[in-house]
């Protein structure tokens, strides 16, 4: 029984996860290039491009990138603290 | 299977760095030598061959060398590759000849709306990691219908996989063999046929033999020619322009020239911008100015289907069934999206460095002084002045001088340029050797071979595994299993290269479509399959058959039989996504009796692809088909009995990545 709820809260705590992540990807995604003709008002500085294409182009490509790292972390250190974790 | 321990893992990684590191320096060697053989005087025909020649024959050696007589190094590469190196091959798998030729084409020609692809095809691998991949990889399958089967009660299941499998995969391996014939024959002038005969000579040394395990050491050499061929000629390009070596930080500078250039050919009537009113074919659209090509429903549809597409295809899938464990699945998805991140963030950077060369040098320029670089392209059919192929100077002016009133200056709609070509010419416009042209060749090459090898294998696995091992003969031995899958292997490569030699119309257009027909098919089962318990197997088959079915059904109507579509399913003609009007008088193409009689539709028919339903583009036919696989799967499942508590307790099994994989596989 006791087994039991320790692989149910970490089922929950994976699939909190899973949604917190499924949310930024949607952010990333699509709502930030929902208002491409704002963003494009402002000019990254520097590089000097238009905000909103910069944010297709590169900006969401990087957020990837780096989510599925922290995400891999997130979900091992998840497995670990319920001991579903493979051994190393 | 091959257990390894953690020394023994920590000795074989070590090796593998030295060896990677070893044929990087050596590839790049190779590359020097080649420069010094240019600048001795020998022909660019030869360098071409030879660039050609060795990387394949450093492929087959590998391919051959990886040879296996067992079969969970033929299926996984014996899940001993490591996250990083399973990363660069994934990149190798994942990016085709259309993504190392074809990308920044489309991104020079749809400005801002072509970043739908670049988003399209990296932000999926999110959903790989955090929806699919490792539970997958925990199950324990060697194929994609192996976990439907276990899942959704036996060979009904596996069977409709499969069929979905093959359908998404063989076009687009196809794809990938036409893709080889046409960089070849670009490049280095060989006939096409050769060349497609070349490719398929070069994916069967790799793949056949040694199948996931060769293919898996095969992609990683190939990840490294193909990231170094599109990465030197444009870094070149970007330090002479600005003097520094980063083009994706640089091109900001030459977007902001273009936006000042369009703006100035506007003003000179050099060039008719698309407006509200009227944007016709041959009117400008500004670089960054969204929404131009593709509606905002479209728009988002392809970055969707795309996406979840990623998430479906087995091909892909597939490759994190060989890591080690589930972490380094997860960690090995981060790998793979680096490394394709790579290429996808300088595509763009290609497509502006082009455009402005366009827009500076070619367009507003007196027609005497057009560049030489062009001729070469234009010799090939690719790039057309006045309405007529710039095979040279004088073909080009005389060509314009027929044109009335031509003020002799050329202006935007007399330039229209293959899509192809900008990645390919880059080393030309920046002045750069030959050599840096053949090692683009060569890169392309190994875009095209490396996810033709990962296509190829799904489908031969598909067949040999799931089709004649699960579902012909469950008994047959080692040996002929392998046996089996080596000649299926054989054939159906042979049935694609043959294909491919017949240069199909719709072959490119085809590797989208393979990526919502497959979100349709698979998505829905393979996350409710992990996620919800209560998915019974009548839902799951149901699911598929309508979502897939659906898919399947609009892209063919609205392709080949859009009279139909038009008269019996009450669709109309997709909008122009500036001025909202019709792209196509549809009652007016109806009663010509020309196009009546056209079925199924030729690609000139005025209707193939612009007729549809709420304005749907056919390539998102995802968008039909996944949520109605998802509806039909719960609405399915919830009015069934749940499925018994074995196959739940299984599932819970495949959520925690401790234990043995639920799927044991009799050695």
């Amino acid at each position: 029984m006791q087994q039991q709820s320790n692989d149910q809260i970490h089922w929950k705590r994976t699939t909190n996860l899973m949604l917190a992540h499924l949310f930024i990807w949607f952010f990333f995604g699509y709502i930030v290039h929902m208002f491409v003709n704002f963003l494009n008002q402002f000019t990254v500085p520097i590089l000097k491009f238009p905000l909103g294409f910069y944010m297709a182009a590169q900006g969401s490509l990087i957020v990837f990138v780096v989510m599925l790292f922290v995400f891999a972390w997130q979900q091992d250190r998840i497995d670990r603290q319920h001991g579903v974790a493979e051994d190393d | 299977m091959a257990t390894q321990t953690a020394a023994e893992r920590q000795t074989f990684v070590k090796s593998l760095g030295r060896l990677y590191g070893l044929y990087t320096g050596g590839f790049l060697a190779f590359i020097i030598a080649l420069a010094i053989m240019e600048q001795a005087g020998v022909p660019n025909r030869v360098l071409g061959y030879f660039f050609v020649f060795f990387t394949l024959a450093v492929y087959g050696v590998i391919g051959v060398a990886m040879r296996t007589a067992q079969v969970s190094e033929y299926y996984v590469a014996g899940r001993v590759v490591p996250a990083f190196y399973n990363g660069m091959a994934t990149g190798a798998d994942w990016m085709s000849a259309a993504s190392f030729v074809g990308m920044a084409g489309s991104l020079f020609l749809l400005g801002y709306d072509g970043l739908a692809w670049v988003l399209g095809w990296t932000g999926g691998f999110v959903l790989v990691s955090i929806l699919v991949g490792p539970y997958l990889r925990k199950f324990g399958a060697y194929t994609v219908p192996d976990f439907m089967a276990f899942r959704y009660g036996g060979n009904f299941a596996r069977f409709l996989a499969v069929v979905v499998l093959v359908c998404c995969s063989f076009t687009y391996v196809t794809a990938q063999i036409y893709g080889t014939g046409i960089i070849a024959s670009r490049f280095l002038g060989m006939q096409f046929e050769i060349a497609v005969f070349a490719g398929l000579v070069g994916i069967l040394l790799c793949a056949m033999l040694g199948g996931m395990k060769a293919v898996t050491w095969t992609q990683i050499a190939q990840y490294i020619v193909l990231i170094v061929a599109y990465l030197v000629p444009i870094v070149i390009l970007s330090t002479k322009k600005y003097g520094i070596p980063v083009p994706e930080f640089t091109y900001g500078f030459a977007i902001e020239e273009i936006t000042a250039r369009e703006q100035q050919l506007v003003k000179d009537g050099l060039a008719v911008l698309c407006t509200k009113e009227a944007c016709g074919p041959g009117t400008l659209r500004p670089h960054i100015q969204p929404f131009m090509n593709y509606t905002p429903l479209n728009y988002f549809g392809i970055i969707f289907c795309m996406m979840v597409g990623t998430a479906s295809l087995p091909h892909i899938l597939m490759r994190y069934f060989t890591t080690p464990s589930v972490r380094e699945a997860r960690v090995s998805v981060g790998w793979s999206l680096l490394f394709i991140f790579l290429l996808y963030f300088s595509a763009p950077a290609y497509a502006a460095f082009s455009k402005l060369e366009v827009y500076t040098n070619i367009i507003g320029r007196d027609i005497t002084q057009l560049r030489p670089w062009l001729f070469t392209w234009g010799e090939l059919g690719l790039i057309q002045v006045c309405g007529k192929n710039a095979v040279n100077l004088d073909a080009a002016i005389a060509a314009c001088k027929a044109i009335a009133g031509h003020p002799g200056v050329l202006r935007f709609q007399d330039f229209v340029i293959n899509t192809d070509v900008i990645v390919l010419s880059t080393p030309e416009i920046a002045g750069l050797p030959y050599v840096i042209s053949g090692l683009v060749a060569a890169g392309g090459l190994a875009a095209a071979l490396s996810t033709a090898d990962g296509l190829l294998l799904a489908i031969a696995n598909a067949l040999s595994h799931d089709i004649y091992y699960k579902m012909l003969d469950p008994n047959a031995p080692t040996v002929r299993r392998l046996t089996v899958a080596r000649v299926l292997l054989f054939f159906v490569a042979v049935a694609s290269a043959a294909l491919a030699a017949t240069r199909p119309s719709d072959i490119l257009a085809m590797v989208g479509w393979a990526f919502s027909l497959a979100m349709a098919g698979n998505f829905p089962a393979l996350v409710l399959g992990i996620w919800w318990k209560r998915t019974t197997t009548t839902a799951a088959i149901l699911g598929m058959a309508a979502g897939w079915g659906i898919c399947l059904f609009y892209l063919v109507t609205t392709r080949y039989f859009p009279q139909a579509g038009v008269t019996y399913f009450g669709m109309s003609s997709l909008l122009n996504p500036e001025t909202g009007k019709a792209l196509i008088n549809v009652t007016q193409v109806m009663a010509d009796p020309k196009w009546l009689a056209d079925v199924p539709a030729s690609a000139a028919n005025p209707m193939a692809n612009r007729v549809g339903w709420f304005d749907l583009n056919n390539i998102n036919c995802g968008l039909l088909g996944m949520p109605l696989g998802f509806l039909v799967m719960i609405v399915v499942s919830l009015m069934g009995k749940p499925p018994p508590k074995e196959m739940q307790d299984l599932v819970d099994e495949i959520r925690k990545p401790r234990g043995k994989t639920v799927l044991e596989e009799k050695a």
